[in-house]
């Protein structure tokens, strides 16, 4: 008898097949009939226009080279070192933060933690531009940060409009998502190796550095990859703080929209894909779990 | 003494935790008090007042209807397309399967405002089409189609959901009947899932959006973003408050159904 217990998609196949033809016969155009408005979407909407784009930034005045110029020309290079140095600052201290909050709320249980946990994970679906207005209401020129320091030492500091701006909103973008990572990775820990290493001896410290960091370090690759991902290309939080913070988002819009320079636009956004679905791809390697980047 | 330690470490980490709260927190309640405030500068004293709100509707209430209809436009075609093609994509298995998934999911790994260059380039030919809040609707779709289609497909692999079919199978049900009667009605938790993260998202999206709208069809981050950079301070935070006030229900909803099927899960 076929399909008895969990049988394989293959077996399961073959054993209605063998019963009746008919059925399965059907059940195969059922399937495609099934894939075949996916397929028509996908591919008339993203597959299409994907290999277009990267066609168009090799069509441009320039031909291939509008490629070579995101590293050759000086003025794209430095953008684009910006770019990844702004995004590897977020994502080390998104990791940092959200490590130490992450254990503390996984390990202890005391009253209001519930509401803690909500408040660091409710800015999870708040767009960039809105992540932008909070930067703007902490650190710009009506913001707290300034009230504070106005009060405190009669100089008002304003960072929203900067790099500094730029690299809050994404800290406050990531922090939620890599939290939420973090605290699922130190719930599945098995707390009798930390046992086992406090009972031959190890220190508190030795005991987080041996242990507990490299059993996290999937969690790290995964939400590490994404905070990064998602700092290289997000969009909304730099366009409510300001148009000219030099980073490759906003390259690509004023190109596009102030320059109209189509070709090197688009051989920039290609060379802004392929870094964060690289990353993205390197870390589901590494880590073995689904990774996504995020608006 | 090592008590004394332990409390020490455990009110530096709470207090550490608390400040990074607060750095969330405190905007977000900074902006929703701003906005039902008189005035900005005097704070709360200066009185409260729905005169933002509503400026905010009589400037911005097609922003917000349309960002509505194309969250239901987008949450309808997700479903009809990626409900059956999760089914399909799962039943069938296999490398082909794995690369199709692939391939959808690769919208997350591409930033928006590539992936809405791309489609401006491909279509811009077409000017109805390009002009229309259609246009949008695509760029949604291709963005929250992963979502669905894996939510359903998690859902798919975590009930012994091969064996109901073929049971179904054997009782003589036609496929698309299996599909309607034993397929949907036990893949609803990821449905259901899947629906809440799509309307999230479409609600909010702003990178493809910007670049796919045009003035005539702004959704509401696009207005935010306007309102950000053109109106007063209490006008942008009456906006962001209508905005929270629309996605936190779908949010707390969202964590809720989390939670309750995770515990389902560790029943089973």
């Amino acid at each position: 008898m076929h399909g008895i217990g969990a049988p394989s998609p293959r077996t399961w196949g073959e054993g209605a097949q063998a019963q009746c033809t008919q059925p399965a016969m059907r059940l195969k155009t059922f399937l495609l009939l099934c894939l075949l408005p996916l397929a028509i979407i996908v591919i008339a909407f993203f597959l299409i226009p994907m290999a277009l784009l990267v066609v168009v930034g090799a069509r441009g005045p320039t031909g291939l080279s509008a490629y070579a110029a995101i590293l050759l020309e000086p003025r794209y290079r430095a953008t684009l070192v910006n770019t990844v140095l702004l995004a590897a600052a977020t994502t080390v201290a998104t990791l940092a933060i959200a490590t130490v909050a992450g254990i503390f709320l996984q390990r202890h249980r005391f009253p209001g933690r519930a509401v803690l946990v909500a408040f660091l994970t409710f800015p999870l679906a708040f767009p960039g531009v809105v992540v932008g207005f909070m930067i703007i209401l902490l650190a710009g020129r009506q913001g707290l940060i300034g009230e504070i320091t106005l009060a405190l030492f009669g100089d008002k500091q304003v960072w929203a409009y900067s790099m500094v701006g730029l690299f809050l909103g994404y800290l406050y973008f990531s922090i939620p998502r890599v939290i939420l990572t973090i605290m699922a990775a130190v719930e599945k820990l098995d707390p009798s190796l930390e046992e086992a290493a406090r009972a031959l001896g190890a220190g508190p410290w030795a005991v987080q550095r041996d242990v507990v960091l490299p059993a996290l370090m999937p969690a790290f690759v995964a939400s590490g990859a994404i905070a990064f991902a998602t700092a290289m290309g997000a969009f909304g939080t730099a366009f409510t703080l300001a148009t000219d913070i030099d980073v490759l988002p906003m390259l690509i819009y004023s190109e596009f929209t102030l320059s109209f320079n189509f070709a090197i636009a688009a051989a920039l956004s290609v060379g802004l894909g392929l870094v964060t679905w690289a990353v993205l791809a390197l870390a589901r390697s590494l880590a073995g779990d689904t990774v996504a980047a995020a608006g | 003494m090592k008590n004394l330690r332990e409390r020490t470490i455990f009110a530096a980490q709470l207090a550490f935790t608390l400040l990074v709260a607060a750095f969330l927190v405190v905007p977000a309640v900074r902006s929703m008090l701003a906005g039902v405030t008189e005035s900005y500068f005097l704070g709360i004293r200066s009185g409260f007042t729905l005169q933002w709100v509503a400026e905010v509707w009589e400037r911005y209430d097609a922003t917000i209807l349309r960002s509505f209809a194309i969250a239901l436009a987008t949450l309808a075609v997700t479903l009809v397309v990626g409900v059956p093609a999760a089914y399909a994509l799962y039943v069938r298995g296999g490398r082909l399967a794995r690369t199709v998934e692939e391939i959808i999911t690769l919208p997350l790994a591409i930033p928006g405002l590539a992936i809405a260059l791309a489609l401006l380039q491909t279509y811009q030919g077409f000017g109805a089409f390009r002009r229309s809040s259609l246009f949008i609707l695509v760029g949604h779709v291709i963005f929250t189609m992963p979502f669905m289609v894996r939510s359903v497909m998690a859902v798919l692999a975590a009930t012994d959901i091969r064996a109901l079919d073929e049971g179904a199978a054997s009782l003589g049900a036609s496929a698309w009947r299996r599909f309607r009667d034993v397929i949907v009605p036990n893949a609803r938790g990821g449905i259901l899932a899947g629906s809440l993260m799509v309307v999230t998202l479409s609600l909010g999206e702003f990178n493809l959006t910007l670049m796919l709208s045009t003035p005539l069809t702004m959704t509401l981050p696009v207005g935010l973003a306007d309102a950000y950079a053109s109106m007063r301070l209490e006008v942008a935070s009456a906006y962001t408050l209508v905005f929270f006030v629309m996605i936190i229900p779908l949010l707390v909803a969202m964590q809720m159904f989390a939670g309750w099927s995770a515990a389902r899960g560790g029943r089973r």
